[in-house]
C-alpha cells in the first residue's frame, strides 16, 4: 500500500517563477494494483513517481509505503524496495559493461558488495535464461559491451535488471517511449508478464493511451497537479481510448490551446 | 644503457601514480587535482618515517593508508558539502601543501645515508655483484605489477563492480539501493592511496624529500593514461592498467628526449607542451551518457 497524503510541492520557491506544482495532493494505491497514469505535459506525472521514489522531497506531506512514513528516507534506501525503468534506455545499465556484468550487477542487490568474484559462475546460466524470454538474442552475446546494443535491447535489460531481484513496488517512467511501435508492444508485453508472474504494485507512466486503457487494472488522468480521472477495475474495463480522448480534449480547451 | 633504465625506473614509479589518475579519471570520470598533494604526501610520510629509522618496507603501506585518507578527505568535501569535483581537488591539494610541510618537518628532507627499499642489508645480502646496477628496476618493476594485477583482481569483484557503474552511470547504483557518493568516496580513496604510494617510492628512489615535487603530478599521471589508452585502444586482449603502464613508460621516454636538448629550467614548459601535444594527437571525445 502506498499513500500520498496533502503534499505540496513547489518549483522554484522563492523567486518569481514559483510554481506551485500539487497543492494538497493525495492518492492511494492498494497491493497489488497496476496503474496507469496518463496526462499532459507539465501535469505532474513525473513528479509524482519522483516524490515517490525521493529524487525529489515534498515541501509538505507525507509519503507512506506499508503504512510506515518513508518521506524522510533516501532515494537508495527506497530503492530495497522499488526497481524503476526510465524513459531513457540508457539510464538503466551500464553501458562501458558487460551483459553479464549489468546482469551479475543487478542480481546482487541489496546484498553486500564486496570483495567476493563480481560475477557468481553458477548464476550465468539463470541470466541466460533471463536474457532468452526476451527473444532478442541477448543470451548469446553475453560479453558485449551494453553501450552497443540499441535502445530496445537496453530498455529490456533495463527492465529484467530493475526487477531482477525482490521488489515490491515497480515504477515505469514512459518506458516505452522512447522506442519503435513493435519494441515497444513487446517490451510492454514484457513488463505485464513480470508484473503478474511478481506480483508488483505498478505505477506507470505513459503518453500511450492504447497501453493505458489495455494494460493494468486502475487509470488515472493528471491535469496541473490534479488526479482529474481515477478508474478501478470494471469502471476501467469499459473506458475506451475515445472517452480518454475526448477528456484530454476537454482539458485542452479549458485551458484554450 | 643507463639512460633507457633511468627511463623505466621512472615510468614505472609514475605507472603506479597513472593506476591511480586511471581510476578517478578513466573510471570515475572525475578530474581530482588531489594528485598534486597526496604524491609528495606518500614522499613526506616516507622521509619522516624513514629519519626516525622505520622499516623502509612498512613505509609503503603507511604511505598507502596516508593516501587513502587523503582521498576521503577529497570525497567527503565532494559528495558531503556539495563542492564540484575539481574545485574539491584544488582545496585538498593546497591543504596537503602545508600538512606535508609539517610531516616532513621541513621544505626539504635528505635520505642519502638511509636505508630505503632499493638499498639495505637485506638486498645487498641476496643481489649478486652483476646485478646490482638493476636492482632499482626489478624491484620498482615487481612493485608496479604487484599494484596491477592487484588492481586488475579488485575491478572484477563486486565493490568493483560498482566502482566501475557509479562512473557508468550513477542511476544504476543508486537504483542498487547502494548510496552512490559512498562508491565515489571509495574510489577516490584507493586512487589517492596508490598516487601516494608512488610518492613513496618515489622519494626513495631520488633519496629526499622536496615540498614541490608533486607539482605537475596530476599532468603526468594524465598524459601517461591517454597515451595508454588511446595506442592500446583497438587492442582488446591488452588489459587497461597495463597499457597505463607502458603509457607512463613512453612518456616519460619522451619527456627525456626533449629534456637533453634543452635546459632544466624547460622541464615543465616541456611537460606541459608534451601533454598538450598528446592531447591533440589522442583526441578523444568523451562521450557520456546521460
Amino acid at each position: 500500500m502506498l499513500e500520498l497524503k496533502g503534499i505540496h510541492k513547489y518549483y522554484n520557491p522563492g523567486t518569481v517563477n514559483e510554481m506551485c506544482l500539487f497543492d494538497d495532493f493525495g492518492l492511494q494505491i492498494g497491493k497489488g494494483e497496476f496503474v496507469s497514469v496518463v496526462g499532459s505535459n507539465g501535469s505532474g506525472k513525473t513528479s509524482m513517481l519522483n516524490l515517490i521514489c525521493g529524487s525529489i522531497s515534498p515541501e509538505k506531506g507525507s509519503i507512506l509505503m506499508d503504512g510506515k512514513d518513508i518521506t524522510k528516507e533516501k532515494e537508495h534506501k527506497r530503492n530495497l524496495r522499488i526497481g524503476r525503468v526510465y524513459q531513457n534506455p540508457a539510464m538503466g545499465t551500464c553501458p562501458s559493461m558487460t551483459i553479464l556484468e549489468n546482469m551479475a550487477l543487478a542480481d546482487n542487490k541489496g546484498k553486500m558488495y564486496g570483495l567476493l568474484r563480481g560475477t557468481n559462475k553458477n548464476r550465468i546460466s539463470y541470466y541466460r535464461e533471463q536474457l532468452s524470454r526476451l527473444n532478442l538474442g541477448l543470451e548469446d552475446k553475453m560479453s558485449v559491451k551494453v553501450g552497443v546494443l540499441s535502445g530496445g535491447q537496453r530498455q529490456a535489460m533495463a527492465l529484467l535488471m530493475s526487477t531482477m531481484t525482490p521488489i515490491d513496488y515497480l515504477i515505469l517512467d514512459e518506458h516505452t517511449a522512447a522506442l519503435d511501435p513493435k519494441t515497444a508492444d513487446l517490451i510492454m508485453e514484457l513488463t505485464d508478464q513480470i508484473i503478474k508472474e511478481k506480483n508488483l504494485t505498478t505505477i506507470m507512466v505513459t503518453h500511450n493511451l492504447r497501453y493505458a486503457v489495455e494494460y493494468g487494472n486502475r487509470l488515472l488522468m493528471m491535469h496541473q497537479g490534479k488526479i482529474v480521472l481515477d478508474k478501478k477495475k470494471d469502471e476501467k474495463e469499459a473506458t475506451s481510448i475515445d472517452d480518454i480522448l475526448t477528456m484530454f480534449n476537454e482539458i485542452s480547451i479549458e485551458c484554450g490551446n | 644503457m643507463d639512460f633507457i633504465i633511468t627511463i623505466l625506473e621512472q615510468g614505472l614509479i609514475y605507472a603506479i601514480l597513472a593506476l591511480g589518475v586511471y581510476i578517478t579519471y578513466k573510471i570515475l570520470d572525475f578530474p581530482d587535482l588531489t594528485v598534486d598533494g597526496s604524491f609528495p604526501l606518500g614522499a613526506a610520510v616516507t622521509a619522516a618515517l624513514i629519519t626516525r629509522g622505520m622499516n623502509p618496507y612498512l613505509t609503503l603501506p603507511v604511505s598507502f593508508l596516508a593516501g587513502v585518507l587523503a582521498g576521503i578527505c577529497t570525497g567527503l568535501i565532494h559528495v558531503k558539502c556539495k563542492v564540484r569535483d575539481l574545485l574539491s581537488g584544488i582545496i585538498m591539494m593546497t591543504a596537503l601543501w602545508t600538512v606535508n610541510l609539517y610531516i616532513a618537518g621541513t621544505a626539504n628532507v635528505p635520505l642519502f645515508s638511509r636505508d630505503s627499499i632499493f638499498k639495505n642489508d637485506f638486498l645487498i645480502g641476496i643481489v649478486p655483484e652483476s646485478m646490482k646496477s638493476y636492482v632499482t628496476l626489478i624491484v620498482v618493476l615487481i612493485l608496479a605489477v604487484v599494484c596491477k594485477i592487484i588492481l586488475d583482481l579488485y575491478m572484477n569483484t563486486k565493490s568493483g563492480y560498482l566502482l566501475r557503474a557509479v562512473g557508468d552511470n550513477e542511476t544504476v547504483v543508486t537504483a542498487l539501493a547502494k548510496d552512490q557518493g559512498n562508491v565515489k568516496i571509495l574510489g577516490l580513496a584507493i586512487a589517492n592511496g596508490l598516487v601516494s604510494l608512488a610518492g613513496c617510492v618515489f622519494a626513495q628512489e631520488e633519496r629526499v624529500f622536496e615540498i614541490s615535487m608533486g607539482t605537475g603530478a596530476i599532468v603526468i599521471g594524465l598524459a601517461s593514461v591517454i597515451i595508454g589508452t588511446s595506442i592500446f585502444k583497438k587492442i582488446s586482449f591488452v588489459k587497461t592498467t597495463t597499457a597505463v603502464i607502458i603509457g607512463s613508460i613512453i612518456y616519460k621516454a619522451c619527456v627525456a628526449v626533449a629534456i637533453r636538448n634543452f635546459e632544466p629550467q624547460a622541464m615543465k614548459l616541456i611537460t606541459a607542451v608534451l601533454f598538450l601535444i598528446i592531447l591533440v594527437i589522442s583526441m578523444e571525445r568523451k562521450t557520456k551518457v546521460k
